[in-house]
């Protein structure tokens, strides 16, 4: 297997009383989809929180692709390479689908106030770049019919794959799926499928939080199982699926 | 559409938009004339007011339509910028610099009290930014009515009087300028000077509409914590919000010290940070020839309110029942609360946010027809 793309030590985080997560580490390589789950309120999404930025950790370090994440930085982290989606998608729902993964490339482009005012070669070149990118995303993830639309018109499943083309514009190391199947039907979660696998293939690490398991196990080559905040198991699907710990906390005793 | 109708078509678009801007811009031209010999030349202050507006309008258009920061005491930096211009050319100090000095050097001293507003109020939203704001503004005024003593900066509650009228390359704005035998009257040459900054204004505005940075002011807008995932430094961008839009206010505010040759702290209070803000709301949140008519139609129709309620009330009913000026405000309350249930997202909304309006109602249609 490759090297270590990103290493989690320790992490704790509590609310108050309430632990979130206590003691997790991790450790994420290049170029898998890892899987990321458990039962509801297990600390899968307040994983994914602390590893970009948004909530500070109680104890604990991220190491990615070999430098330190710094907490409650969240722009930071995305400009070091993680970009992620959100269990309740949250696009910029009065913007076009267009501009919303436009928005994206703005942690890898560099215009300011005078660029913009003077519309200077370099600006109007990156401009370009930046709508040229944003078009190919949005092919990518095969909603490029829609880019004129408000995100907020967008059917549910093509929000979420806008939701990944604007996640994507930010040119990620790796791409951090909060549930991205939640809600979709058969045939739509098939085409999610193709589509993390697709990217996987272009060189970009995915973590997974899901709770479809077939998804989650025939997709991931590797599974984390968090349960009251704590891992319970992380090893390939097959191994995880058999993991007595597991199946009494999370598959509920039996394997469907 | 085949390839060649579609170029057919960006071309008679250009054209149009060609012709347009030509006939926009005689129309502006002779604006003043009109104006000046139709209906006098306390109508064309007016008018000169309401380009002041529009540039107050679209700077505010900056913090609230596109980053969304609800600021109650903008009029703060259009003092800032009217005090500085004040201070620098006037017998108070016996200073009297330039006006290419001074009006940058109020863009630039605005724009740095904005970032002195946004500074502490990052982590503040909605209502509560509005009350540190509000606060901010009401704070700006009373140092102003009180920093006369123990050193006399601002003259205090009586203001600063007798402030140098804007020159521009030997020619003093308050006289007729005559120019190879053509005279142009002062009021005149302060609509087209005016009108030039607005111009530039807008002309700004819409660059930054188009940018990276005016992407990511609607970003944060329409859901911050997705703008940080996405990489937004949303501490800076904000600022520059606060920063860019407290810069049109200073110019604005220069360029009425130099027009009025007066200013005082009672020019600055809450209600005319409310009234730029109505401006914005009521002409279309974020688009901008919305605030510009925002900005017309409420400096304009206040004042027909004002002019044309008595004789009406005259000729109705044979003598003043109202008061004009309480009348005045009546009416402005009325159309705002009008606007506000017919047309909610403004008068002249943009694309994007008539197209979000059109889509709620055919969902609506939808469910009346099921």
């Amino acid at each position: 297997m490759s090297s270590t793309l990103l290493e989690a030590r320790a992490i704790d985080k509590h609310f108050g009383g309430v632990t979130a997560l206590r003691d997790v580490s991790l450790t994420i390589r290049q170029g898998e989809i890892y899987g990321l789950i458990g039962p509801n309120g297990a600390g899968k999404t307040s994983f994914f929180n602390v590893l970009t930025g948004l909530y500070h950790p109680d104890g604990g370090e991220l190491i990615f692709a070999g430098e330190k994440l710094q907490a409650s930085a969240p722009h930071k982290v995305a400009r070091l390479g993680i970009a992620r989606t959100f269990q309740n998608i949250r696009l910029f729902g009065n913007m076009t689908a267009m501009e919303n993964v436009m928005v994206g490339r703005h942690v890898r482009t560099h215009a300011g106030v005078f660029g913009a005012v003077l519309h200077d070669r370099r600006t109007t070149r990156e401009e370009a770049a930046i709508r040229r990118r944003a078009e190919e995303l949005l092919n990518y993830v095969n909603i490029a019919d829609r880019a004129d639309d408000l995100a907020r018109h967008l059917s549910y499943g093509d929000q979420r794959r806008l939701e990944i083309a604007r996640a994507l514009a930010t040119d990620p190391k790796l791409l951090a799926l909060d549930e991205p199947a939640a809600g979709m039907n058969g045939t739509e979660t098939a085409s999610l499928r193709e589509l993390i696998e697709g990217i996987r293939k272009d060189g970009i690490t995915v973590l997974l939080i899901e709770h479809d398991v077939k998804l989650v196990m025939g997709l991931c080559d590797r599974v984390a199982v968090l349960d009251y905040g704590e891992k319970i198991c992380e090893d390939v699907p097959s191994l995880v699926q058999k993991d007595p710990k597991v199946i009494e906390a999370y598959l509920g005793g039996s394997i469907a | 559409m085949t390839p060649s109708s579609t170029l057919e078509t960006l071309r008679t678009d250009k054209r149009i938009v060609i012709a347009a801007t030509v006939i926009i811009g005689i129309a502006l031209a002779v604006l003043p004339f009109i104006i000046g010999s139709g209906l006098g030349n306390s109508w064309l202050r007016i008018l000169n007011f309401a380009l002041l507006y529009i540039m107050l309008a679209l700077g505010l258009n900056i913090v609230v339509g596109f980053a969304g920061l609800l600021d109650l005491g903008y009029i703060a930096f259009y003092a800032v910028g009217a005090y500085l211009y004040a201070l620098l050319a006037s017998p108070h100090f016996g200073l009297h610099l330039p006006v290419w000095v001074i009006i940058p050097a109020g863009a630039a001293l605005a724009g740095i009290f904005g970032a002195l507003l946004g500074a502490p109020t990052l982590r503040l939203r909605g209502d509560y930014l509005a009350i540190v704001t509000l606060g901010f503004g009401e704070i700006v005024r009373i140092f102003l009515n009180n920093l006369n003593a123990p050193v006399n900066i601002t003259n205090g509650p009586q203001g600063i009087s007798g402030i140098d009228p804007i020159h521009l390359g030997g020619f003093t704005l308050a006289k007729p300028i005559s120019l190879l035998g053509f005279t142009l009257p002062s009021l005149h040459a302060y609509y087209y000077l005016f009108l030039a900054l607005a111009l530039f204004i807008v002309f700004v505005t819409i660059r930054l509409e188009n940018s990276r940075i005016g992407r990511a002011w609607v970003a944060i807008r329409e859901d911050e914590i997705a703008a940080k995932s996405c990489g937004i430094n949303t501490r800076n961008i904000k600022l520059l919000a606060f920063t860019m839009g407290a810069s049109f206010g200073g110019v604005a505010g220069g360029l009425f010290a130099g027009f009025q040759g007066f200013v005082s702290p009672e020019s600055f209070n809450l209600m005319e940070s409310v009234m730029v803000l109505c401006m914005v709301v009521l002409g279309g949140m974020g688009n901008i020839p919305g605030v510009i008519l925002g900005g017309i139609l409420l400096t304009i129709l206040p004042e027909i309110f004002r002019h044309g309620s008595g004789p009406v009330q005259l000729a109705i009913f044979g003598k003043i029942l109202l008061d004009p000026e309480a009348l005045r405000m009546l009416l402005f309350g009325l159309a705002l609360i009008v606007v506000m249930l017919y047309r909610p997202a403004g008068l002249w909304p943009s694309t994007t946010r008539r197209r979000e309006f059109r889509g709620d109602s055919t969902n609506d249609e939808l469910k009346a027809g099921e």
